[in-house]
């Protein structure tokens, strides 16, 4: 078989369809345009085997609806761009296969709590900038402007490494913001992705921030004494981070503090 | 006309960009970051397995130092790269992980003590000294003579990003998002800036600068199956083709990864394999012995996937309603050490494939992954015939990859190049001014919206998203892992008529706020006119050098062929680009051409290769009690900024 042949073979799947029809329903409204209102559209589309919502919204936009708006990066659930309520959840859509909706309904909105682009896609970047200079989510130390690059490097034990990488994990999806319910009540609430920053640099030693320095950012009912443990954020979240168990690690560390 | 002024203009927040601009504002500049999305979804977040560095921490690792990381990457290149770029990258690769421990990277530490890891299919234990507990460590991967590469987990663009942009964010640096360049400002041979879109008002905007840094990754979309973000559409560089001035190099080099899942083409890491994973056939059968009896699973990139598509082609491959693929086997690899260190991996196959990489097989297919080619830059990062453009990353064409990148030397080099083009763009700011008119500026402006206004009010016009896929598909059909001169030809005939088209089309959304198909209209034809550079570039290269393989010209042909493509558009209606070559002299480098000691061994030599392979030998003959740095020096002196000179400590031997 010559290289062109194998080459036309590898797309040839994308023709097949399930026999399926997909009713997808899209909450569609663009603010810059001064005629757009809100309105739930309805875009029939046709199943293909192993099909994701990612694919999906693009045979939309090329056959149906050239001005539909949303967000896909990476498309395999590691950069958080896709985040959007999927029947009622918010979930990645890039990486949601549309076999998992047995009726064939599927109905999507931007995510709620944050502020709207159009269409699909919301401001999350700006969002996460603010958090992330609230908390402060970098290394605070002194004396790391000074470090020597060509020395060995400061040694750290494994198991701390391994530690802190689980709680770096998270993608920014926005995900935890939308499920939560104080987010909904208090507008400055720090939220869920807001405290596993925390909680990540509270373990991580190269950061010498001590728990008097981070009751400033967590100490009130904006911070970790706000949440009302409905742990939306828990149930929520695409990579599993563990943020019922850090927040009640958070809490109680800033009661004894 | 809204105008931006900034000193250090940066384009792309992703690890290349994101280190410019922190080295800039380190030198005290003005200093901004453009960029289509929020920085912490740019694709360096993608790279999963790990970046080299030569620390030698690990008990896998002892031996490594910058020249056996130098010597394996010019193999890994096919002597395509630049010697003096290698040398720079790995002399600082251990500074930038050392960099990024202290900016937060969680790298994984040495455990001191027996461990089981699995090589060439059989556990053994290995065992780690007590004086390396907690060090960096590091893991195999392809074409490497020792376990080089870094990591954490199997996540490791993740982490590398996240601390550099919250290093960024701590510096109180802006990126403006959800902003697109479209256009350079240049005037006599001199860059000033860019013309850019806002994506959610449409607005345009002129950002004037003294340094502009093209760092936009690379081009893997123009190809129909990539494991490249959706955004990887080669933009900066088509940016630059378009001023006619700054050349691209090397557009026809581009990586097909081995082990890309089917069909959604979502890479699964080298990583697999480095840590002891194999490849299997129809039969279940281990196929790659074989062929590359030394290296097995783990020869180059280019290698691997070209043995995989022979073997394919002999029937061996499992058949699927998306065509033949082949099996990556890592369950032998263990539960714990799955969900451990290649958990992404797993939750991939999870989400995409609905399978357990723990108990299951996982199809996989080589796949478009990578871009060689780029901005053609000097070692400084500078373009040598635009001055005051810098390339890094991806987007460029530095050099140190030459025709096959080595896994974990990507994000290797985005975070290296990173901190040394960005201390020479500062020099460039603090030694220059800006002396633009600002009517100079308004022509870019007006121009760029006429474009707009055209593709607004043509009623009826060709369609974007036809004209992007019928340009993937003859890439992928015509200019893939096995080339040869008919095909070549068609596509760069098929691709010249594309652009042609391309200049009636027209945008049914009108939108001149937030417009996809706008954006769409925008980018084709400069995705069309990148497409030409790599189809023309690879028709007209009559050799096979690292991921260019040609089965018209098997062998790789240093006596005709050792040099780099540079693609200029000369003007604006031209349908294709004007290819040059720049040689590479054998002369000057520390490392003649040889055998990579894995692949297709055949080479047609250059006369120079003796002579100076005599000449190395006389050299080093010359200086019996030398060490190696002094050695390095004589056959190959390089200059890196002062602060990057030192000599880089490692656990046991100090700087020997």
């Amino acid at each position: 078989m010559s290289e062109a042949k194998m080459n036309v073979s590898t797309t040839a799947g994308s023709g097949q369809t399930t026999g399926r029809t997909l009713k997808i329903n899209i909450l569609r409204f663009n603010p810059q345009e001064p005629d757009s209102k809100p309105e739930m559209v309805t875009y029939k589309v046709p199943e293909a085997p192993n099909m994701t919502i990612f694919i999906a919204l693009n045979y939309i936009r090329e056959n149906l609806e050239p001005s539909l708006q949303f967000d896909f990066v990476c498309r395999a659930g590691i950069c958080g761009s896709c985040g959007m309520v999927i029947n009622g959840r918010p979930d990645l859509a890039c990486r949601t296969l549309t076999s998992k909706f047995f009726l064939g309904e599927i109905t999507l909105m931007p995510l709620p709590a944050f502020e709207l682009i159009g269409d699909l896609s919301v401001n999350t970047g700006k969002f996460m900038r603010a958090v992330s200079e609230r908390v402060g989510s970098w290394i605070h130390d002194e004396e790391e402007k000074q470090k020597d690059l060509d020395a060995l490097e400061e040694r750290m034990d494994p198991d701390t490494a391994d530690e802190i990488y689980e709680l770096d994990r998270c993608i920014e999806c926005g995900c935890c913001i939308s499920a939560c319910g104080t987010m909904r009540m208090r507008e400055q609430f720090l939220g869920a992705r807001g405290f596993m920053s925390v909680a990540r640099f509270h373990a991580d030693p190269r950061d010498k921030r001590s728990d008097e320095d981070w009751y400033e950012v967590l100490g009130d009912d904006d911070g970790v004494f706000g949440c009302m443990s409905l742990m939306g954020c828990e149930d929520t979240c695409p990579k599993d981070l563990p943020h019922q168990t850090k927040i009640a690690y958070l809490r109680r560390r800033m009661v004894d503090t | 006309m809204k105008v931006v002024y900034t000193d250090s203009l940066v384009i792309g927040g992703g690890l290349a960009g994101l280190r410019v601009a922190i080295a800039s504002k380190n030198r005290g500049l003005d200093t901004l970051v453009l960029s289509l999305i929020p920085a912490k979804r740019s694709h360096s977040a993608a790279a999963q397995g790990g970046m080299q560095g030569s620390l030698a921490n690990s008990v896998k690792s002892k031996g490594d130092n910058e020249d056996v990381h130098f010597a394996d990457t010019v193999k890994g290149s096919d002597w395509g790269c630049d010697q003096t770029v290698a040398r720079m990258f790995a002399h600082c690769a251990p500074k930038a992980i050392r960099e990024l421990a202290g900016w937060g990277v969680p790298w994984s530490r040495v455990r001191k003590g027996d461990r089981e890891v699995v090589v060439n299919a059989e556990r053994v234990t290995i065992t780690e000294a007590d004086e390396d507990h907690g060090l960096i460590t590091s893991r195999d991967f392809g074409g490497t003579k020792k376990w080089r590469t870094c990591f954490t987990a199997d996540g490791t663009g993740h982490t590398m990003l996240y601390a550099m942009d919250n290093k960024a964010i701590s510096m109180g640096i802006p990126v403006h998002e959800r902003k697109e360049a479209i256009a350079l400002i240049h005037e006599g041979g001199r860059c000033y800036g860019a013309i850019v879109r806002d994506l959610i008002t449409g607005d345009l905007i002129a950002y004037v600068a003294n340094a502009t840094t093209i760092a936009t990754g690379g081009y893997g979309r123009l190809y129909s199956i990539s494991t490249n973000a959706v955004i990887s559409d080669g933009m900066g560089a088509a940016i630059a083709l378009e001023t006619g001035a700054a050349a691209l190099g090397n557009m026809e080099a581009v990586q097909f990864h081995p082990t890309a899942i089917v069909p959604a083409g979502i890479l699964t890491t080298e990583g697999c394999r480095g840590d002891g994973g194999l490849l299997l056939d129809v039969d279940e059968y281990r196929f790659m012995p074989d062929y590359e009896p030394e290296k097995k699973e783990l020869a180059s990139r280019d290698v691997v996937s070209r043995r995989m598509t022979e073997h394919i082609r002999k029937g061996k491959g499992v058949p699927s309603p998306y065509g033949p693929h082949l099996w990556l086997d890592i369950r032998l690899l263990g539960k714990a050490h799955i969900e451990k260190n290649l958990r992404e991996v797993q939750e991939i196959c999870e989400y995409f494939l609905g399978i357990d990489p723990v108990k299951d097989l996982i199809p996989v297919r080589p796949t478009q992954h990578y871009s060689m080619g780029g901005v053609k830059t000097n070692p400084t990062g500078e373009s040598p015939t635009l001055k005051g453009l810098f390339s890094v990353g991806e987007a460029a064409c530095w050099d140190m990859h030459g025709f096959n990148r080595l896994g974990g030397n990507s994000v290797a080099e985005t975070v290296v190049a990173g901190m040394i083009v960005g201390e020479y763009v500062a020099d460039h700011c603090l030694a220059h001014d800006v002396d633009i008119d600002i009517a100079t500026v308004r022509h870019f402006l007006e121009r760029e919206k006429g474009k707009i206004d055209e593709l607004l009010a043509r009623p009826d016009g060709e369609k974007p998203h036809e004209l992007k896929a019928a340009m993937q598909q003859i890439l992928m059909d015509k200019v893939g892992i096995f080339r040869s001169g008919e095909p070549l030809a068609e596509a760069v005939e098929e691709l010249s008529t594309l652009l042609e088209r391309s200049r009636n089309m027209g945008c049914r959304a009108k939108a001149r706020s937030a417009n996809p198909e706008l954006e769409q209209a925008m980018r084709v034809p400069r995705m069309i006119k990148l497409a030409l550079c790599v189809a023309k570039g690879a028709r007209d290269r009559t050799e096979s050098r690292g991921a260019h393989a040609r089965e018209d010209y098997p062998d790789r042909n240093d006596r005709d062929w050792l040099s780099r493509t540079l693609a200029t558009w000369a003007n604006e209606d031209d349908l294709e680009p004007t290819l040059e070559y720049e040689p590479l002299d054998i002369m000057t480098m520390e490392m003649p051409p040889g055998s990579r000691g894995y692949g297709n061994a055949q080479a047609i030599e250059h006369p120079d290769t003796a002579k100076r392979n005599e000449e190395i030998d006389k050299i080093k003959a010359s200086m019996p009690d030398a060490d190696r740095h002094e050695i390095q020096k004589a056959l190959m002196p390089f200059d890196l900024p002062e602060k990057y000179r030192g000599t880089n400590e490692r656990t046991q031997i100090g700087t020997a």
